[in-house]
C-alpha cells in the first residue's frame, strides 16, 4: 500500500460513504463529495513531490496477485506519462464538484456518488499496468459517465448517452480480443512483461498478426480520442452532458484514448504503428482543419467547444505519430493543456448557461458589461485555447508542429492552419458573446461570477500561465518517458522491415527524419532477428 | 461388469441427491393432497428444505467420486459442479416463487413437487455417463418443466407457452432418442467411453453421422441454439416469471452438461467433423439472439432472446473443445444463472398481479421510485452486457479466451461485436429505469417478501463476487475441467 493506492482507492471509499448518506441531506452530500475530491487531490500532490524526475521507470509500484489463473495482477504505477494525467483527474474532480454545486439540483446523491466512482475508474485507467485491469477500469469509467449524461443532461441526453456508450463499447470489445490474444501468446497480462518480451524479440509477431492487433487497439483508442471520422459521438455527448460531465469527458476521458495510443499502441506494435502512421497523420490533420471549420460555423457554444476538442486532439495524434521526441513530448503536454483549457471553457460556458439557460450564441451579446470578471476569465481561457505564447497551449502545439516538421514540413504547414483557425473561432465567439450592445434579456439575467465560481476557475487560470511559462516543472518527466517509449519503437521495428523487404518504414518516416531521430535506415542489412 | 449386481453403499451415495430430490418431491405431492387448499404455503418451505438436503447430498457425493451402477452414473468434479448449479438455481427460483405464487393466488403444493422432480432430472443428467440414462434424466426434467410452464392454468399466455414447449420439446426428445438408437446400432454401446472407443477404432460411418446429427438437433433445442431456438422467446414470455427464470437456468445448464459429456467423450475421436457445425451454430445463435432482442418491447421476451444469445456464447466455448473451454462453459453458466434468475425475479416482482406490466416502458422512473430494486437490476443488466467487475464479464472473457486459445479468431471477433450490439437493448432498460419519468402517478411499491429479497441479494452478491474474485470458483472449475 503506497501513496498511489491511496489516491486510487480513496474515491471508491468516498463512493460507498456517499451511498450511505440519506438522500435528503443534499448539502452534506455536496460537502462530502468536495471533501473526497479535495482529499484525493491533496494526496495526489505527493506523487510529483515524491517522483524521481531523473528516472523513466515506473514508480509507486504496487504489484499484487488478483486472480490466480489466468494470472491477473493488481499492478499499478505511474511514470512521467501517467503522473500528470492522474493529477489532472484529481484536480478536476473537486473543481467539477464546485461547478455542479447549484447546477445539479435533483438526485444529488446519485450524481456525486457516480462522480467519485468515475474518478476511481479514470485514475485506474491511467495507473493500471495489467492489461486486464486496464480494460476493467476502461469499461468501469464508462458506466458512470453514461448515467451522468443520461440522467442530468439536456434535451437529447438519452440519445447522446446511448451513442456514447455504444461507440466506446464497440471499440473496446476489439481491444479485449487483442488483449486476450496477447495473453495467449505471452501467458501474461502484465504490460511491462509483454513489452519486455517484444523489445527483446522473444515475442515476434507476424506482420498481419501485428497489424490486426494494432488495429484492434487503435480503433478503441481512436474512438475515444476521437479521431475523425470516428468523432461523431463527441459533439452529441458534450452538448447534452451537464457541465461537470462535459468537463470530465473533454479533459480526462478523451485523454484515455491518447494515453492508450502512447502507452500501448506505440511500444507494443511499433512496426504497424509506423506503417500506419502516414494514414493516421492524414486523419489527424484532416480532423484539425475540418473540426476547426465546423467549430467556426456552430451557433451553439457548447458544440463549438466540443469541435475545438476534436481539432486540438488532432494535434495530439499528429505529435504521437510523428515518432519524434519533440512531437511526443508536445503531444503529452498538449493532452494536459487541452484538459486545463477546454475544461475551463466548458465551465465558463456552463456559467453562462446557468445564468441565461441558453447555449445559443445569438442569445448573448455584450456580456462583458454586466459581467466583467467573467469576461476576463473567458478571454484568458480563449487566448490559452488558441495558443497564445506564455499560455499553456502554445507550448504543446509548438512542440508538436516542430516535431511534425522534422518528419515532413507539409504536415506542419497544414496543421498550423488549425492554429490560425483556432484564433478565428475563439475570437469571433468572444466578440459575439461578450462585446457589442448588451440586449435587455442579457442584462437582466447575466451577473458576474460568484466567489464559488471564481474559486473553481482560478486554479485553472493559474495553471494556464504556469504551464505556459514554467515548462520545466512539467516537461522533464514527460520527456524521460517519451524518450524511452520512442526507443522501444525503434529497437524492434527493423526486423519487420527487413523480414518483408518492404520500404514501408522508410515511407512512414522519411529518410531525413530517420536521421534526425536516429532511426537506422531500413535498407541497411542487419542480421535477421527472427 | 462388476462382480455383483447389488449396489454398494458408496454407489447409493453417488446418486443420493437424486434420491433426496425424488423423495422430497413425492412427499410434497402427497402432503399437498392431504392439506386443505388454503394452508399449503408451508409445502414451499418443505420443498426448500428438500433442495438444501439435495445440495448437501451433492457435496457429500463429491467426497467419494467414481462411477456407480455399472458405469451408468459418474460422480466427478464436473458432475458435482452441475448438480450444485442446478440445485442452487432451483433454490433461488423457489425463493422468488413464494411471493409470486402468493400474489397470483396459486399456492398449490404441486408447484414445488414439479420443481423438485425437474431438478432431480437435471441432477441425473449432470451425473449420467450413458445415453439412455441421460435420456431418462432429460425426460424427467422436461416433462416437469412443461407442466411448470403452464402452471397458471387460468392464464392463456401460460397455456400457449406450455403447449408450444411441450409439442416442440417432445419432437426434440424424439430426435434425441432416435439419434441414440442409431448410435447404439453403429457402435454397440450406449456408455460414452464405449462409443468413443468404437469410434476411435472404426471411425465414423454414415449411421454415426446421422445419429450424431439427430442428437445435436435434440440437444440444440434444449439449450436453444440456432437453428432450434425459436421456441425460447415464446415460452419465456408466456411462462410465469419464476418458471421462465428456472427454464433459462436449470434445464439449460443440465443440457449443456450432457452436451459436453457426449461431444467431448463419445464424439471426441471425430471432433474435426463437428467443430465446424458448432462454429456456424454458435455464430448464428449470437447473431439471431442479439439482433432479435434489439426490437423487443416486452421484457420477458427480450430476456428470452438474450438467453439465446448467451447460449451462443456458451456454444463458442464448447466449439473451442479444450480444457479451458470446458471450464469457461462452467463458469459462464454459473454467472449466467445468477444474473438471469436475478433479472427475471425483478421482472416478475415488478410486473404486478397477473403480470400486467411487462413492457419496458412500465419500468419508467424505477430508479427514483425504488432505488434499491433498480440498483439490483442495474447490476444484473451490466453483468448481462458484460461490464467488468461482474460475473458476466469474466465469463465472457473466459469464453473468448478459450476460443482464441483454440484458434477461433473470427468467431471471437464476430461474437464480441454482437455482444457490443447487445449492449444496446440492455441499455434501453437502464434508460427507461433511470432517465424516463414515471408515466402515471406512481403508486407505492408493493412490499418485497424476505425470501425474494434474499434471492435478489444472493444473485447480486454472487454476480459481483464472480466478477471481482472469480478465483472463488475458478479453481474448482479448472480442476474439474482438467480431470475430465
Amino acid at each position: 500500500m503506497n501513496l498511489l493506492d491511496a489516491v486510487l482507492w480513496l474515491p471508491l471509499a468516498g463512493f460507498f460513504v456517499l451511498l450511505a448518506v440519506p438522500r435528503a441531506q443534499e448539502e452534506l452530500i455536496r460537502r462530502l463529495a468536495l471533501a473526497v475530491g479535495l482529499a484525493t487531490f491533496v494526496l495526489s500532490l505527493g506523487l510529483p513531490l515524491g517522483f524521481n524526475r531523473s528516472s523513466s521507470a515506473f514508480q509507486f509500484v504496487t504489484n499484487l496477485p488478483w486472480i490466480a489463473s489466468p494470472p491477473i495482477r493488481y499492478h499499478v504505477a505511474v511514470d512521467g506519462l501517467s503522473l500528470w494525467l492522474v493529477l489532472l483527474t484529481t484536480l478536476l474532480t473537486p473543481i467539477c464538484v464546485l461547478v455542479s454545486w447549484r447546477h445539479i439540483d435533483r438526485r444529488v446523491k446519485e450524481f456525486y456518488a457516480l462522480f467519485v466512482l468515475m474518478e476511481f475508474g479514470l485514475i485506474g485507467v491511467f495507473v493500471a499496468l495489467d492489461l486486464f485491469l486496464f480494460y476493467a477500469f476502461w469499461e468501469v469509467s464508462l458506466v458512470p459517465m453514461y448515467f451522468l449524461i443520461g440522467i442530468w443532461g439536456h434535451e437529447r441526453r438519452i440519445y447522446a448517452a446511448v451513442k456514447f456508450f455504444l461507440f466506446t463499447m464497440a471499440g473496446s470489445v476489439l481491444m479485449l480480443a487483442g488483449i486476450i490474444y496477447l495473453y495467449i501468446l505471452t501467458g501474461t497480462f502484465d504490460y511491462p512483461t509483454i513489452l519486455e518480451q517484444i523489445v527483446s524479440g522473444k515475442l515476434a509477431l507476424g506482420w498481419n498478426e501485428e497489424l490486426l492487433l494494432f488495429l484492434g487497439f487503435f480503433v478503441a483508442f481512436a474512438i475515444k480520442v476521437p479521431l475523425v471520422p470516428l468523432h461523431t459521438w463527441l459533439p452529441d455527448a458534450h452538448v447534452e452532458a451537464p457541465t461537470a460531465g462535459s468537463v470530465m469527458l473533454a479533459s480526462v476521458m478523451l485523454k484515455m484514448g491518447c494515453y492508450g495510443l502512447v502507452r500501448f499502441s506505440l511500444p507494443l506494435f511499433p512496426a504497424s504503428a509506423r506503417e500506419c502512421a502516414p494514414w493516421i497523420v492524414a486523419l489527424a490533420i484532416a480532423g484539425i482543419i475540418y473540426a476547426a471549420l465546423v467549430a467556426m460555423m456552430q451557433p451553439n457554444m457548447k458544440k463549438l467547444v466540443a469541435y475545438t476538442s476534436v481539432s486540438h486532439l488532432g494535434f495530439v495524434v499528429l505529435g504521437i505519430f510523428s515518432f519524434t521526441q519533440l512531437g511526443l513530448d508536445g503531444a503529452v503536454y498538449q493532452m494536459l493543456n487541452h484538459g486545463i483549457s477546454t475544461g475551463a471553457l466548458f465551465i465558463l460556458v456552463g456559467y453562462l448557461y446557468e445564468r441565461k439557460h441558453s447555449l445559443e450564441i445569438k442569445d448573448y451579446g455584450g456580456v462583458a458589461t454586466p459581467a466583467p470578471n467573467l469576461a476576463v476569465l473567458f478571454m484568458v481561457t480563449s487566448l490559452a485555447s488558441m495558443g497564445l505564447p506564455v499560455l499553456n497551449n502554445f507550448v504543446g502545439e509548438y512542440l508538436v508542429l516542430q516535431g511534425a516538421a522534422q518528419v515532413n514540413f507539409r504536415w506542419a504547414v497544414l496543421a498550423a492552419v488549425g492554429v490560425i483557425l483556432a484564433a478565428c473561432y475563439m475570437l469571433w465567439l468572444y466578440q459575439r458573446v461578450f462585446l457589442g450592445e448588451t440586449p435587455e434579456a442579457v442584462r437582466g439575467h447575466v451577473f458576474d461570477v460568484r466567489p464559488r465560481e471564481l474559486a473553481a476557475m482560478l486554479p485553472l487560470i493559474v495553471l494556464m500561465a504556469w504551464m505556459g511559462t514554467a515548462t520545466r516543472t512539467f516537461l522533464p518527466p514527460i520527456s524521460g518517458t517519451s524518450t524511452s517509449i520512442l526507443e522501444k519503437t525503434r529497437v524492434n521495428v527493423e526486423y519487420h522491415a527487413r523480414a518483408l523487404n518492404a520500404p514501408s518504414v522508410a515511407q512512414a518516416v522519411s529518410p531525413a527524419a530517420g536521421q534526425a531521430n536516429g532511426l537506422p535506415h531500413p535498407s541497411k542489412e542487419l542480421p535477421r532477428a527472427r | 461388469m462388476p462382480g455383483s449386481f447389488v449396489p454398494t453403499s458408496a454407489e447409493y451415495l453417488r446418486v443420493l441427491p437424486e434420491i433426496v430430490l425424488a423423495l422430497a418431491g413425492t412427499q410434497v405431492m402427497v402432503l399437498a393432497a392431504l392439506t386443505p387448499a388454503r394452508g399449503r404455503r408451508w409445502l414451499g418451505y418443505l420443498g426448500q428444505l428438500g433442495l438444501w438436503g439435495a445440495l448437501a447430498a451433492a457435496v457429500a457425493a463429491q467426497a467419494s467420486p467414481g462411477v456407480a451402477f455399472s458405469g451408468l452414473v459418474v460422480v466427478d468434479g464436473f458432475a458435482t459442479f452441475f448438480r450444485v448449479l442446478v440445485i442452487g438455481a432451483a433454490i433461488l427460483v423457489a425463493l422468488c416463487s413464494y411471493g409470486y405464487l402468493q400474489r397470483e393466488e396459486a399456492e398449490r403444493g404441486e408447484y414445488y413437487a414439479l420443481l423438485l422432480y425437474s431438478v432431480a432430472g437435471q441432477s441425473l443428467m449432470a451425473a449420467s455417463n450413458e445415453l439412455v440414462l441421460m435420456f431418462i434424466g432429460l425426460e424427467i426434467s422436461s416433462i416437469a418443466s412443461y407442466i411448470l410452464a403452464g402452471y397458471l392454468r387460468g392464464d392463456p399466455r401460460a397455456n400457449e407457452a406450455a403447449v408450444k414447449y411441450f409439442l416442440l420439446g417432445s419432437f426434440a426428445t424424439a430426435f434425441l432418442l432416435y439419434g441414440i438408437a442409431m448410435l447404439y446400432g453403429a457402435t454397440g454401446s450406449t456408455v460414452l467411453e464405449g462409443i468413443g472407443a468404437a469410434l476411435a477404432r472404426r471411425g465414423a460411418g454414415l449411421l454415426v453421422g446421422a445419429g450424431a446429427a439427430l442428437m445435436l438437433v435434440g440437444l440444440a433445442f434444449k439449450v436453444s441454439v440456432a437453428p432450434f431456438q425459436i421456441w425460447a422467446p415464446d415460452v419465456y414470455q408466456g411462462a410465469p416469471a419464476p418458471v421462465a427464470a428456472f427454464l433459462s437456468a436449470g434445464p439449460k445448464a443440465a443440457a449443456f452438461a450432457i452436451f459436453m459429456r457426449v461431444w467431448f467423450t463419445a464424439f471426441a475421436p471425430v471432433s474435426d467433423r463437428w467443430e465446424q457445425v458448432l462454429w456456424a451454430s454458435a455464430l448464428a445463435t449470437m447473431v439471431i439472439g442479439n439482433f432479435a432482442a434489439l426490437v423487443q418491447s416486452n421484457i420477458k421476451r427480450l430476456l428470452g432472446y438474450s438467453s439465446i444469445a448467451h447460449a451462443g456464447y456458451v456454444l463458442v466455448a464448447i466449439t473451442a473443445h479444450s480444457e479451458i473451454g470446458t471450464a469457461a462453459v462452467m463458469f459462464y453458466l454459473a454467472a449466467y444463472v445468477l444474473m438471469n434468475v436475478g433479472a427475471f425475479a425483478v421482472v416478475g416482482f415488478l410486473a404486478g398481479r397477473g403480470e400486467r406490466r411487462l413492457e419496458i416502458d412500465d419500468l419508467a422512473g424505477l430508479g427514483a421510485r425504488q432505488p434499491v430494486t433498480a440498483a439490483l437490476m442495474t447490476i444484473f443488466l451490466l453483468s448481462l452486457i458484460g461490464v467488468p467487475l461482474t460475473g458476466g464479464f469474466f465469463g465472457k472473457f473466459y469464453v473468448f479466451r478459450a476460443a482464441l486459445g483454440a484458434g477461433l479468431n473470427w468467431l471471437t471477433v464476430l461474437g464480441l461485436l454482437t455482444s457490443a450490439v447487445a449492449a444496446y437493448y440492455y441499455l434501453r432498460i437502464l434508460v427507461v429505469m433511470y432517465m424516463h419519468e414515471p408515466a402515471e402517478a406512481s403508486e407505492a411499491p408493493p412490499p418485497q417478501g424476505a425470501a425474494l429479497r434474499l434471492a435478489l441479494a444472493t444473485c447480486a452478491a454472487g454476480t459481483l463476487l464472480l466478477g471481482i474474485f472469480p478465483s472463488a470458483i475458478l479453481g474448482f472449475v479448472n480442476a474439474a475441467a482438467g480431470a475430465r
